[in-house]
Protein backbone atom coordinates (compact mmCIF):
# COMPACT_ATOMS: atom_id res chain seq x y z
CA UNK A 1 0.00 0.00 0.00
CA UNK A 2 1.67 3.24 -1.10
CA UNK A 3 1.44 6.29 1.61
CA UNK A 4 -0.80 8.01 -1.39
CA UNK A 5 -3.72 5.67 -1.08
CA UNK A 6 -3.27 5.67 2.61
CA UNK A 7 -3.41 9.64 2.51
CA UNK A 8 -6.60 9.90 -0.37
CA UNK A 9 -8.26 7.72 2.52
CA UNK A 10 -8.06 10.76 4.89
CA UNK A 11 -10.04 13.45 5.77
CA UNK A 12 -8.24 16.90 4.08
CA UNK A 13 -9.31 18.65 6.98
CA UNK A 14 -8.15 16.29 9.49
CA UNK A 15 -4.69 16.48 7.37
CA UNK A 16 -4.25 19.71 7.54
CA UNK A 17 -4.93 20.19 11.37
CA UNK A 18 -2.33 17.61 12.36
CA UNK A 19 -0.18 19.21 10.10
CA UNK A 20 -0.72 23.09 11.78
CA UNK A 21 -1.01 21.18 15.11
CA UNK A 22 2.72 19.11 14.06
CA UNK A 23 3.95 22.43 12.74
CA UNK A 24 2.68 24.27 16.61
CA UNK A 25 4.62 21.72 17.89
CA UNK A 26 7.86 21.92 16.32
CA UNK A 27 7.48 25.72 16.64
CA UNK A 28 7.40 25.54 20.23
CA UNK A 29 10.11 22.74 20.57
CA UNK A 30 12.13 24.77 18.43
CA UNK A 31 11.84 27.74 20.62
CA UNK A 32 13.25 25.78 23.35
CA UNK A 33 15.96 23.90 21.58
CA UNK A 34 17.02 27.30 20.11
CA UNK A 35 17.12 25.05 17.06
CA UNK A 36 15.64 26.11 13.53
CA UNK A 37 11.98 25.40 13.23
CA UNK A 38 10.85 23.18 10.53
CA UNK A 39 7.07 21.87 9.19
CA UNK A 40 7.20 18.54 7.98
CA UNK A 41 5.02 17.42 5.29
CA UNK A 42 2.01 15.40 5.35
CA UNK A 43 4.30 12.95 3.77
CA UNK A 44 6.47 12.25 6.71
CA UNK A 45 4.09 12.57 9.66
CA UNK A 46 2.07 10.33 7.42
CA UNK A 47 4.95 7.73 7.21
CA UNK A 48 5.32 8.01 10.88
CA UNK A 49 1.88 7.50 11.71
CA UNK A 50 0.57 5.00 8.98
CA UNK A 51 3.85 2.94 9.25
CA UNK A 52 5.13 3.49 12.44
CA UNK A 53 7.86 0.46 12.74
CA UNK A 54 6.21 -0.80 9.60
CA UNK A 55 8.60 1.17 6.86
CA UNK A 56 10.49 -2.06 5.54
CA UNK A 57 13.87 -2.55 7.02
CA UNK A 58 15.59 -1.01 3.93
CA UNK A 59 14.50 1.84 3.41
CA UNK A 60 14.46 2.27 7.61
CA UNK A 61 18.15 1.86 6.79
CA UNK A 62 18.87 4.09 4.10
CA UNK A 63 16.63 6.82 5.75
CA UNK A 64 19.26 6.30 9.16
CA UNK A 65 21.84 6.29 7.04
CA UNK A 66 21.05 9.60 5.19
CA UNK A 67 19.82 11.02 9.12
CA UNK A 68 23.86 10.34 9.77
CA UNK A 69 25.03 12.51 7.04
CA UNK A 70 22.61 15.11 7.71
CA UNK A 71 23.30 15.14 11.52
CA UNK A 72 27.07 15.67 10.34
CA UNK A 73 26.29 18.60 7.85
CA UNK A 74 24.31 20.27 10.77
CA UNK A 75 26.87 20.30 13.65
CA UNK A 76 29.22 21.39 11.02
CA UNK A 77 27.14 24.67 9.73
CA UNK A 78 26.00 25.35 13.34
CA UNK A 79 29.43 25.59 14.34
CA UNK A 80 30.87 27.34 11.72
CA UNK A 81 28.54 29.53 11.86
CA UNK A 82 29.44 30.03 15.88
CA UNK A 83 33.22 30.12 15.15
CA UNK A 84 33.71 34.08 15.26
CA UNK A 85 35.36 35.53 12.13
CA UNK A 86 35.75 32.10 10.31
CA UNK A 87 33.05 32.64 8.03
CA UNK A 88 33.43 35.92 5.88
CA UNK A 89 30.89 38.50 6.31
CA UNK A 90 30.21 38.51 2.79
CA UNK A 91 29.43 34.82 3.23
CA UNK A 92 27.47 34.35 5.78
CA UNK A 93 24.26 34.53 4.38
CA UNK A 94 25.13 31.62 2.39
CA UNK A 95 25.71 29.46 4.71
CA UNK A 96 23.50 30.45 7.06
CA UNK A 97 21.25 29.22 4.35
CA UNK A 98 22.75 26.14 3.72
CA UNK A 99 22.60 25.51 7.48
CA UNK A 100 19.30 26.56 7.34
CA UNK A 101 18.80 23.01 5.12
CA UNK A 102 20.87 21.03 6.61
CA UNK A 103 18.98 21.19 9.98
CA UNK A 104 15.44 20.97 7.76
CA UNK A 105 16.61 17.73 6.60
CA UNK A 106 17.59 16.30 10.30
CA UNK A 107 14.48 17.55 11.19
CA UNK A 108 12.42 15.70 8.51
CA UNK A 109 13.95 12.99 8.33
CA UNK A 110 13.76 12.26 11.77
CA UNK A 111 9.97 12.49 11.49
CA UNK A 112 9.66 10.35 9.05
CA UNK A 113 11.89 7.62 10.82
CA UNK A 114 9.75 8.57 13.89
CA UNK A 115 10.92 6.55 17.00
CA UNK A 116 13.44 5.05 14.70
CA UNK A 117 14.94 8.17 14.17
CA UNK A 118 18.78 8.05 15.51
CA UNK A 119 20.02 11.25 17.92
CA UNK A 120 22.97 13.58 16.98
CA UNK A 121 26.17 11.36 17.25
CA UNK A 122 29.23 12.72 18.78
CA UNK A 123 31.64 14.47 16.26
CA UNK A 124 34.64 15.14 15.49
CA UNK A 125 34.66 17.98 12.71
CA UNK A 126 38.15 18.19 13.24
CA UNK A 127 38.88 14.30 12.30
CA UNK A 128 41.31 13.23 15.13
CA UNK A 129 43.28 16.03 14.25
CA UNK A 130 43.30 16.12 10.11
CA UNK A 131 41.70 18.91 10.29
CA UNK A 132 43.02 20.71 13.25
CA UNK A 133 42.03 24.25 12.12
CA UNK A 134 38.65 23.27 10.46
CA UNK A 135 36.51 25.91 12.47
CA UNK A 136 39.59 28.57 12.55
CA UNK A 137 40.86 28.28 8.72
CA UNK A 138 38.18 29.22 6.37
CA UNK A 139 40.00 27.60 3.55
CA UNK A 140 40.00 24.50 5.54
CA UNK A 141 36.32 25.08 6.39
CA UNK A 142 35.50 25.22 2.73
CA UNK A 143 37.59 21.92 2.02
CA UNK A 144 35.38 20.68 4.49
CA UNK A 145 31.93 22.21 2.91
CA UNK A 146 32.78 20.85 0.01
CA UNK A 147 33.58 17.62 0.85
CA UNK A 148 30.52 16.98 2.58
CA UNK A 149 28.47 18.34 0.39
CA UNK A 150 30.03 16.56 -2.91
CA UNK A 151 29.42 13.43 -0.36
CA UNK A 152 26.03 14.05 0.32
CA UNK A 153 25.27 14.26 -3.51
CA UNK A 154 26.66 11.16 -4.13
CA UNK A 155 25.36 9.11 -1.25
CA UNK A 156 21.67 10.16 -1.91
CA UNK A 157 22.29 9.06 -5.40
CA UNK A 158 23.65 5.70 -4.47
CA UNK A 159 20.86 4.78 -2.31
CA UNK A 160 17.68 6.08 -4.66
CA UNK A 161 17.77 2.31 -6.38
CA UNK A 162 16.75 1.24 -2.60
CA UNK A 163 13.81 3.59 -2.17
CA UNK A 164 12.50 2.68 -5.77
CA UNK A 165 9.87 0.69 -3.90
CA UNK A 166 8.43 3.62 -1.95
CA UNK A 167 7.47 6.67 -4.69
CA UNK A 168 6.85 9.31 -1.78
CA UNK A 169 10.36 8.61 -0.34
CA UNK A 170 12.26 8.29 -3.26
CA UNK A 171 11.26 11.79 -3.98
CA UNK A 172 11.98 13.18 -1.32
CA UNK A 173 15.22 12.11 -0.92
CA UNK A 174 15.50 13.00 -4.66
CA UNK A 175 14.23 17.20 -3.57
CA UNK A 176 17.11 16.17 -0.85
CA UNK A 177 19.61 15.47 -3.58
CA UNK A 178 19.60 18.22 -5.71
CA UNK A 179 19.84 20.62 -2.74
CA UNK A 180 23.27 18.90 -1.51
CA UNK A 181 24.00 19.19 -5.31
CA UNK A 182 22.73 23.31 -5.57
CA UNK A 183 24.96 23.64 -1.95
CA UNK A 184 28.13 22.02 -3.47
CA UNK A 185 28.27 24.04 -6.29
CA UNK A 186 28.09 27.67 -4.52
CA UNK A 187 30.63 26.21 -1.72
CA UNK A 188 32.93 24.99 -4.84
CA UNK A 189 32.47 28.31 -6.64
CA UNK A 190 33.48 30.57 -3.36
CA UNK A 191 36.75 28.34 -3.21
CA UNK A 192 37.10 29.55 -6.57
CA UNK A 193 36.41 26.35 -8.44
CA UNK A 194 33.83 25.14 -11.00
CA UNK A 195 30.44 23.78 -9.50
CA UNK A 196 30.92 20.90 -11.02
CA UNK A 197 33.53 17.98 -11.98
CA UNK A 198 31.86 17.14 -15.45
CA UNK A 199 28.48 16.40 -16.97
CA UNK A 200 27.48 13.39 -14.43
CA UNK A 201 27.84 13.08 -11.18
CA UNK A 202 29.17 9.78 -10.17
CA UNK A 203 27.27 7.73 -7.15
CA UNK A 204 28.95 6.18 -4.27
CA UNK A 205 28.41 3.16 -2.38
CA UNK A 206 27.35 2.90 1.67
CA UNK A 207 30.53 1.66 2.33
CA UNK A 208 32.69 3.90 0.67
CA UNK A 209 30.54 6.98 1.88
CA UNK A 210 30.62 5.91 5.23
CA UNK A 211 34.45 5.21 5.02
CA UNK A 212 34.51 9.03 4.30
CA UNK A 213 32.39 10.32 6.97
CA UNK A 214 33.55 8.07 9.87
CA UNK A 215 36.36 9.86 10.76
CA UNK A 216 34.28 12.77 12.09
CA UNK A 217 32.17 10.36 14.24
CA UNK A 218 33.86 10.80 17.45
CA UNK B 1 -5.41 23.73 -18.57
CA UNK B 2 -1.94 21.66 -18.11
CA UNK B 3 -3.85 18.90 -19.49
CA UNK B 4 -4.45 20.54 -22.47
CA UNK B 5 -1.19 21.04 -23.03
CA UNK B 6 0.44 18.56 -22.51
CA UNK B 7 -1.88 16.66 -24.65
CA UNK B 8 -1.06 19.00 -27.42
CA UNK B 9 2.49 18.36 -27.00
CA UNK B 10 1.36 14.60 -26.81
CA UNK B 11 0.06 14.91 -30.10
CA UNK B 12 2.45 16.19 -31.65
CA UNK B 13 4.75 14.06 -30.96
CA UNK B 14 2.75 11.05 -31.25
CA UNK B 15 1.49 12.38 -35.00
CA UNK B 16 5.56 12.02 -35.80
CA UNK B 17 6.27 8.79 -34.06
CA UNK B 18 2.78 7.10 -35.22
CA UNK B 19 3.93 3.47 -35.78
CA UNK B 20 7.81 3.53 -34.62
CA UNK B 21 9.70 0.22 -34.21
CA UNK B 22 10.89 -0.03 -30.70
CA UNK B 23 12.92 -3.21 -29.79
CA UNK B 24 11.23 -5.68 -32.05
CA UNK B 25 8.02 -4.00 -30.55
CA UNK B 26 5.29 -1.75 -32.28
CA UNK B 27 4.09 0.98 -29.98
CA UNK B 28 1.94 3.08 -31.54
CA UNK B 29 1.21 5.52 -29.58
CA UNK B 30 5.25 6.26 -28.73
CA UNK B 31 7.08 9.20 -27.40
CA UNK B 32 6.43 11.43 -24.39
CA UNK B 33 2.56 10.15 -24.39
CA UNK B 34 4.16 6.76 -22.52
CA UNK B 35 5.49 9.52 -19.61
CA UNK B 36 2.12 10.50 -18.92
CA UNK B 37 -0.05 7.32 -19.37
CA UNK B 38 -0.39 4.33 -17.48
CA UNK B 39 1.12 1.79 -20.23
CA UNK B 40 3.06 -0.41 -18.26
CA UNK B 41 6.01 -1.86 -19.77
CA UNK B 42 6.90 1.24 -22.34
CA UNK B 43 6.80 3.83 -18.88
CA UNK B 44 10.00 4.10 -18.69
CA UNK B 45 11.66 5.05 -22.33
CA UNK B 46 8.57 7.32 -22.35
CA UNK B 47 10.29 9.06 -19.28
CA UNK B 48 13.71 8.58 -20.84
CA UNK B 49 12.25 10.83 -23.88
CA UNK B 50 10.93 13.18 -21.21
CA UNK B 51 14.03 13.97 -20.19
CA UNK B 52 15.69 13.54 -23.91
CA UNK B 53 13.10 16.26 -25.13
CA UNK B 54 13.93 18.77 -22.18
CA UNK B 55 17.78 17.88 -22.74
CA UNK B 56 16.71 19.08 -26.63
CA UNK B 57 15.96 22.27 -25.36
CA UNK B 58 18.87 22.84 -23.39
CA UNK B 59 21.43 21.63 -25.40
CA UNK B 60 19.65 23.95 -28.20
CA UNK B 61 19.64 27.04 -25.45
CA UNK B 62 23.16 27.01 -24.60
CA UNK B 63 24.64 26.48 -28.40
CA UNK B 64 22.69 29.67 -29.10
CA UNK B 65 24.53 31.05 -26.67
CA UNK B 66 27.79 30.68 -27.02
CA UNK B 67 26.84 31.25 -30.90
CA UNK B 68 26.03 34.88 -30.20
CA UNK B 69 27.37 35.84 -27.21
CA UNK B 70 25.36 38.52 -24.80
CA UNK B 71 27.21 42.04 -24.72
CA UNK B 72 29.61 42.22 -22.38
CA UNK B 73 30.09 38.34 -21.49
CA UNK B 74 33.32 37.70 -19.48
CA UNK B 75 35.92 35.29 -19.75
CA UNK B 76 34.28 33.55 -16.99
CA UNK B 77 30.87 33.68 -18.21
CA UNK B 78 31.81 32.01 -21.49
CA UNK B 79 33.88 29.50 -19.78
CA UNK B 80 31.26 28.51 -17.44
CA UNK B 81 28.62 28.31 -20.20
CA UNK B 82 30.82 26.49 -22.31
CA UNK B 83 30.77 23.92 -19.72
CA UNK B 84 27.11 24.07 -19.19
CA UNK B 85 26.16 23.45 -22.93
CA UNK B 86 29.22 20.39 -23.22
CA UNK B 87 27.07 19.04 -20.34
CA UNK B 88 23.83 19.60 -21.59
CA UNK B 89 24.95 18.01 -25.34
CA UNK B 90 26.60 15.09 -23.34
CA UNK B 91 22.97 14.35 -21.49
CA UNK B 92 21.13 14.91 -24.86
CA UNK B 93 23.79 12.65 -26.85
CA UNK B 94 23.33 9.92 -23.40
CA UNK B 95 19.62 9.67 -23.93
CA UNK B 96 19.74 9.68 -27.19
CA UNK B 97 21.82 6.46 -27.73
CA UNK B 98 20.39 4.84 -24.36
CA UNK B 99 17.05 5.09 -26.30
CA UNK B 100 17.96 3.92 -29.71
CA UNK B 101 15.38 3.90 -32.15
CA UNK B 102 12.86 4.61 -29.65
CA UNK B 103 14.09 8.11 -29.43
CA UNK B 104 11.80 11.56 -30.37
CA UNK B 105 13.05 12.78 -33.52
CA UNK B 106 15.02 16.54 -33.17
CA UNK B 107 12.80 18.91 -31.99
CA UNK B 108 12.63 22.20 -33.49
CA UNK B 109 12.68 25.50 -30.61
CA UNK B 110 11.46 28.38 -30.67
CA UNK B 111 13.36 31.10 -28.23
CA UNK B 112 12.52 34.32 -30.01
CA UNK B 113 11.57 35.52 -26.46
CA UNK B 114 15.05 35.06 -25.59
CA UNK B 115 17.01 38.14 -26.31
CA UNK B 116 20.51 36.72 -26.79
CA UNK B 117 22.03 39.74 -26.82
CA UNK B 118 21.02 40.58 -23.63
CA UNK B 119 23.10 38.87 -20.36
CA UNK B 120 19.81 39.38 -17.86
CA UNK B 121 17.40 37.60 -20.77
CA UNK B 122 19.98 34.60 -21.36
CA UNK B 123 20.74 33.98 -17.74
CA UNK B 124 16.79 34.58 -17.07
CA UNK B 125 16.33 31.87 -19.71
CA UNK B 126 19.00 29.59 -18.20
CA UNK B 127 17.66 29.78 -14.81
CA UNK B 128 14.33 28.76 -16.25
CA UNK B 129 15.65 25.94 -17.76
CA UNK B 130 17.93 24.70 -14.99
CA UNK B 131 15.00 24.53 -12.27
CA UNK B 132 12.50 23.34 -14.83
CA UNK B 133 15.18 20.35 -15.16
CA UNK B 134 15.39 20.08 -11.87
CA UNK B 135 11.88 19.47 -10.75
CA UNK B 136 11.74 17.36 -13.63
CA UNK B 137 14.03 15.05 -12.79
CA UNK B 138 12.94 15.35 -8.95
CA UNK B 139 9.29 14.41 -10.14
CA UNK B 140 10.05 11.94 -12.45
CA UNK B 141 11.98 9.89 -10.67
CA UNK B 142 9.26 7.70 -9.13
CA UNK B 143 7.85 7.15 -12.70
CA UNK B 144 10.67 4.99 -13.39
CA UNK B 145 11.17 1.27 -13.05
CA UNK B 146 13.50 0.23 -13.74
CA UNK B 147 17.03 0.96 -11.21
CA UNK B 148 19.86 1.40 -14.26
CA UNK B 149 17.76 4.24 -15.51
CA UNK B 150 16.83 6.41 -12.06
CA UNK B 151 20.71 5.91 -11.43
CA UNK B 152 21.51 7.64 -14.62
CA UNK B 153 18.36 10.46 -14.38
CA UNK B 154 20.05 10.91 -10.89
CA UNK B 155 23.77 11.05 -12.33
CA UNK B 156 22.28 13.95 -14.44
CA UNK B 157 19.80 15.92 -12.08
CA UNK B 158 22.29 16.92 -9.46
CA UNK B 159 24.55 18.07 -12.41
CA UNK B 160 21.51 20.38 -13.37
CA UNK B 161 21.32 21.60 -9.93
CA UNK B 162 24.59 22.82 -9.93
CA UNK B 163 23.99 24.73 -13.12
CA UNK B 164 20.85 26.02 -11.11
CA UNK B 165 23.01 27.25 -8.76
CA UNK B 166 25.80 28.73 -10.77
CA UNK B 167 23.27 30.36 -13.08
CA UNK B 168 21.47 31.85 -10.26
CA UNK B 169 25.02 33.27 -8.27
CA UNK B 170 25.85 34.77 -11.74
CA UNK B 171 22.74 36.25 -11.35
CA UNK B 172 22.57 37.68 -7.51
CA UNK B 173 26.45 36.96 -6.56
CA UNK B 174 26.78 35.94 -3.33
CA UNK B 175 23.36 35.77 -1.93
CA UNK B 176 20.98 33.07 -0.77
CA UNK B 177 19.46 32.54 -4.64
CA UNK B 178 21.55 29.52 -5.21
CA UNK B 179 18.94 27.61 -3.32
CA UNK B 180 16.82 30.08 -2.40
CA UNK B 181 13.76 30.07 -0.64
CA UNK B 182 11.89 30.32 -4.14
CA UNK B 183 12.90 26.62 -4.91
CA UNK B 184 13.95 24.98 -1.76
CA UNK B 185 10.90 24.53 1.26
CA UNK B 186 10.92 24.54 4.44
CA UNK B 187 11.73 21.25 4.80
CA UNK B 188 14.71 21.35 2.98
CA UNK B 189 13.17 20.26 -0.60
CA UNK B 190 13.92 21.47 -3.69
CA UNK B 191 10.64 21.62 -6.32
CA UNK B 192 9.39 18.28 -7.99
CA UNK B 193 6.78 18.75 -11.10
CA UNK B 194 5.10 16.63 -12.73
CA UNK B 195 5.36 15.82 -16.63
CA UNK B 196 2.42 17.66 -17.37
CA UNK B 197 3.50 20.72 -15.39
CA UNK B 198 6.99 20.76 -16.78
CA UNK B 199 5.32 20.38 -20.39
CA UNK B 200 3.16 22.92 -20.02
CA UNK B 201 6.21 25.05 -19.06
CA UNK B 202 8.43 24.26 -21.72
CA UNK B 203 5.94 24.16 -24.28
CA UNK B 204 6.44 27.61 -25.14
CA UNK B 205 10.22 27.00 -26.40
CA UNK B 206 9.31 23.80 -28.62
CA UNK B 207 7.60 24.35 -32.13
CA UNK B 208 7.81 21.34 -33.50
CA UNK B 209 6.36 20.27 -36.51
CA UNK B 210 2.15 19.75 -35.66
CA UNK B 211 0.86 17.30 -37.75
CA UNK B 212 -0.61 15.24 -35.05
CA UNK B 213 -3.75 17.48 -35.26
CA UNK B 214 -5.18 16.31 -38.88
CA UNK B 215 -4.76 12.82 -37.59
CA UNK B 216 -7.39 13.02 -34.65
Amino acid sequence: MTMKSILSTVDPEITERLVANRREFFRSSALKLGAMASAPLVLAMASQQAFGQELPQEIVDVLTFALTLEHIEDAFYRSGLEADGLIPDEYVGIFNQIGKHEAAHVAFLSTALGSAAIDRPALDLTAGGKYADALENFDTYLTLSQTFEDLGVAAYKGQAGNLISNDDILQAALQIHSVEARHAAIVRKIGGKKSWDGAFDEPMTKEEVLAAATPFLA
Amino acid sequence: MTQTLSRRLLLKWTGANAGIAVAGAMLPNFGISAALAADLGEGDIGVLNYAYALEQLEAAFYTQVIETPFEGITDEETDWLTDIRDHEVEHRDFLKEALGEGAIPDLEVDFSAVDFTSRDSVLATAQTFEDLGVAAYNGAGKLIENGDYLLAAGKIVSVEARHAAAIRDLVNMNSVAFAGDDVVDENGLDVAKEPAEVLAAADPFITTEVTAEALV
